[in-house]
């Protein structure tokens, strides 16, 4: 079962990759574009009976750093 | 002093590191590597030396911070052992809850690489004691992810506590209020992004960085 965990930062945490982005965006000439943030996609491929509890702690212990970032969890992603 | 660097795949001062300590305590540090689950007995200090373990990946520090050798230097940190860590190791140090906080991105995106002049805030600590509070000394800094955040509540804290070894005197890469180096609540664990074991020799153009290691020697013998 794929399961998709969304690593954000926290609002308020100047995120100075999606201000970059940002910039680039306008120095292409895309206009409209309010704000930019970055944040992560992970992939997990796991085994039957592993809970969202399990894919929690996952989060809490490694895949997000919870003083700066949020996650969230899509479980059953095609 | 009986003292140990530990390496990770990625470490790159660790030599430098280990340079320092022999040149100014007169005795060899141990290395140890991540993978062990035990430290060697009677380390009176453990260092966590900086480059890019684990190539970054994730989060800076963020790997490295579960190394298997990571619970036994916490177990240590908590019997008071010395912990320094420096710039990686500083990140090591945030990601593996032993200091508050998170090293973000620095916020002007560039890699930084240079000297710096930082503030000491705080010279009564077991690794600042080389200096006087309120000095100004000269440490190269080299790093991307520098930018010191925590919550005001923690920052707040940090300063109440005298927490704060060190602060840039000039705005460096957005770190908030400027923090270059913090200390843990028992004071027995600093962090810092500069790098004193760089400017310990004449060659180094600088000596600044040896009096910390000095004062680790002074303190804790």
């Amino acid at each position: 079962m794929k399961t998709r965990v969304y690593v954000t930062l926290k609002n308020g945490v100047l995120d100075p990759q999606g201000k970059a982005i940002h910039h680039a965006l306008e120095g292409l000439g895309f206009e409209g574009v309010r704000d930019v943030r970055q944040g992560k996609l992970i992939e997990l491929d796991l085994e039957e009976g592993v809970s969202e509890a399990d894919v929690e702690a996952m989060c809490r212990k490694l895949l997000a750093n919870t003083v700066i970032e949020n996650f969230r969890i899509e479980q059953g992603a095609a | 002093m009986k003292s140990a660097v530990i390496i990770f795949p990625g470490s790159n001062c660790d030599r430098d590191m280990v340079v320092a300590l022999r040149e100014v305590t007169g005795q060899a540090p141990l290395t140890v590597w991540h993978r062990e689950t035990e430290l060697p007995d009677g380390l009176d200090l453990i260092a966590i030396p900086g480059g890019f373990s684990y190539g970054d990946y994730l989060r800076s520090g963020a790997m490295a911070a579960r190394s298997p050798v990571m619970r036994a230097v916490a177990d240590a940190a908590e019997r008071g052992v010395s912990v320094l860590g420096v710039c990686n190791g500083f990140q090591i140090l945030t990601e593996a809850g032993l200091l508050p906080g998170a090293l973000m991105r620095n916020s002007t995106i560039s890699f930084v690489c240079r000297d710096v002049h930082l503030k000491v805030e705080n010279s009564r600590s077991a690794f600042t004691g080389g200096y006087e509070a309120g000095e100004e000394i000269v440490i190269p800094v080299a790093h991307h992810d520098g930018n010191y955040q925590a919550d005001e509540e923690t920052l707040d804290r940090l300063e109440g506590e005298g927490r704060i070894a060190f602060r840039y005197a000039h705005e460096t890469n957005g770190s908030a209020r400027d923090i270059a180096g913090i200390l843990s609540a028992g004071g027995n664990v600093l962090g810092m992004m500069p790098h004193p074991e760089r400017a310990v020799e004449p060659a180094h153009g600088r000596l600044d960085g040896r009096r910390l290691f000095e004062g680790i020697l002074e303190a804790i013998g």
